[in-house]
């Protein structure tokens, strides 16, 4: 028996995410009893960087280069864990619930007839064949405890919900044939944009966000600055996101993203329940809005009632010198 | 083109979110319910405008019992749906749903099956690639831009940092999220008709979901705000560093 992780690379760089898996799996082979934790790679990432995930915990790595890997199409995806699934008999399988988690998990739930549990924010207890796996429901207004009681079982881990250790193991890697080819591919990748010159908004620890107080788009430069000194990722309000001022992938909230960033810092965000039901998990929240009425204050950490436009300037001084001194 | 959208009940946006049977159970008195957002809003809509585009039509599909019917599917209806479908069980787990919706979708050729993103009750993003998996066709997730061209879909879909535009041949399972379409507020006449057009019953396959649901329970109650003096927020920076530790 063994617990099988799925790395998640870009162009060959592991994700963070893939860390809080391999962290999170290697807790869970210990609860359940398991021999190892297994991660399958597939596509071109190289052997010392696969090697490197024994720091958290993995004992072995199966790595199918297979170039047909580097297009992301979860068809084929899902075909490979299965087989490694199979090949390393796998009674957990764990990824993130990123973009490609969300897309290669439920496939791999059906084609193993294994119990999923998407969004887990907690490690399962395990209480003999049956794993309960806390995740957060209704947008981040309430958990939810899942039974898990098919043999095999699939846990999507929520992004920045299981903090990453690292010791000194070296993971084997090996060389692994997940049976897929060309002829299993039926999407094509015309186009990739990416947005890596800033923070992806789902895995940030920080962020800073902004909403209608910032009175329109020409402004969105002093929270640009703040984030930059505060190596944050940028979001926004729903409403800034429907008239333009800021991109769709910005848009925290009931019907955008949910994240829960070690820090949430909202500015000129009233905080409507909607809004709060995309954030209110992050660990730390300060809000700064003129309104001392705002919902959002009693959602708050931290508060500062008072005008962005004077506030913010001075907060990312504030930041400048606390950074030059710590640095 | 054939097209099938996954449409959900889920309580309202502002619902309070409250728990009964010692936590067991959500607690759905006085709650109001719609069609989930993200289905409503990005799927449904695109789905029409395909068809009003390049003919064809769209059907609504519904995993839940019969009050659905005036909840959800009734203004599916009105929004430009041509006929519904309701599998009349209660929706047990994202697995017993999707294998409900992929018995029914199977011999019925669609071009495109929709779903939202995920449902803002039990956040899954499930139904979709189970779907695809359980019919075998191709799954492209959270898309937020969709052309089609004869069989061949143009579709921008959000990965990992960033965002990628990729083809896929008809027929293939989409989840549809922000910037797909906007939102329409059914008219008169589409709320007048809805009630003539086709809504078929279907029972359920026997199907043992894979989860349950245990326990329920509220976040804890944050402390109150501590205020900061907007003259000086070099307080704050401190306290972040030194108390909450996050910087």
């Amino acid at each position: 028996m063994s617990v099988l992780i799925y790395v998640n690379h870009i162009n060959g760089n592991i994700k963070k995410s893939t860390f809080e898996t391999a962290c999170y799996a290697h807790r869970v082979a210990q609860l359940a009893g398991a021999a190892e934790v297994v991660a399958l790679s597939l596509g071109t990432v190289s052997e010392t960087d696969l090697a490197a995930l024994g720091n958290c915990g993995v004992n072995r790595v199966l790595s199918d280069t297979n170039p047909v890997f580097n297009r992301f199409d979860s068809g084929v995806h899902t075909k490979a864990l299965a087989a490694a699934a199979k090949a390393v008999n796998a009674s957990v399988v764990v990824l993130s619930h990123n973009s490609s988690g969300k897309a290669i998990a439920p496939r791999l739930s059906v084609r193993l007839q294994a119990g999923l549990v998407s969004a887990a924010t907690e490690l399962p207890q395990v209480n003999g064949n049956v794993f309960t796996v806390r995740k957060s429901v209704f947008s981040g207004k309430a958990f939810a405890d899942y039974s898990i009681i098919t043999p095999v079982k699939i846990i999507s881990l929520n992004p920045n919900s299981y903090p990453v250790t690292r010791g000194n193991g070296t993971a084997a890697v090996e060389s692994f044939n997940s049976g897929v080819s060309t002829a299993d591919v039926k999407i094509k990748v015309l186009e990739t944009k990416s947005l890596s010159d800033t923070i992806p908004l789902p895995e940030a620890e920080l962020v800073v966000s902004a909403g209608r107080g910032m009175k329109g788009p020409e402004n969105w430069g002093m929270i640009e600055e703040l984030a930059s000194v505060l190596g944050a990722a940028t979001a926004c309000s729903r409403p800034v996101a429907d008239v333009h001022w800021r991109p769709h992938h910005e848009h925290v909230g009931q019907t955008g993203i949910t994240i829960r960033p070690n820090l949430y810092i909202a500015i000129g965000i009233s905080g409507a329940i909607q809004h709060l039901a995309g954030v209110s998990n992050s660990k730390v929240i300060v809000v700064i809005n003129k309104d001392a009425e705002a919902p959002f204050f009693k959602a708050a950490d931290y508060g500062i009632i008072g005008d962005a436009f004077e506030v913010i300037p001075k907060l990312t001084q504030a930041l400048k010198e606390f950074k030059s001194q710590n640095a | 083109m054939k097209l099938l959208v996954c449409i959900s009940k889920t309580p309202d946006t502002t619902a309070k979110i409250a728990f009964t049977d010692n936590n067991s159970r959500f607690d759905t008195n006085g709650v109001t319910f719609i069609m989930n957002p993200t289905d409503e809003w990005y799927a449904l809509v695109r789905a029409i405008e395909i068809k009003e585009q390049l003919g064809g039509s769209v059907t609504v599909i519904n995993v839940g019992p019969k009050d659905n019917e005036t909840v959800v599917i009734h203004k599916a209806l009105a929004i430009g749906a041509d006929d519904a479908v309701r599998i009349d069980a209660d929706p047990a787990d994202a697995f017993f749903v999707a294998s409900q919706i992929a018995a029914y979708a199977k011999d019925q050729n669609y071009d495109l099956i929709f779903t939202g993103k995920e449902t803002i009750d039990y956040n899954g993003s499930n139904i979709g690639g189970m779907v695809a998996e359980l019919l075998d066709l191709p799954y492209v997730s959270l898309a937020n831009h969709l052309e089609m061209a004869g069989n061949t879909a143009t579709v921008t879909r959000e990965i990992e940092g960033g965002q990628e535009v990729i083809e896929v041949n008809t027929p293939f399972v989409i989840s549809a999220q922000k910037g797909m379409a906007e939102q329409r507020i059914p008219n008169m006449r589409g709320i007048m008709t809805a009630r003539s057009k086709p809504l078929k019953v279907v029972p359920p396959l026997p199907v043992t979901a894979y989860t349950t649901i245990a326990y329920y329970e509220l976040p804890p109650q944050r402390k109150e705000v501590k205020l900061i003096d907007p003259e000086h927020p070099e307080e704050l920076v401190k306290l972040l560093h030194e108390q909450a530790k996050v910087i």
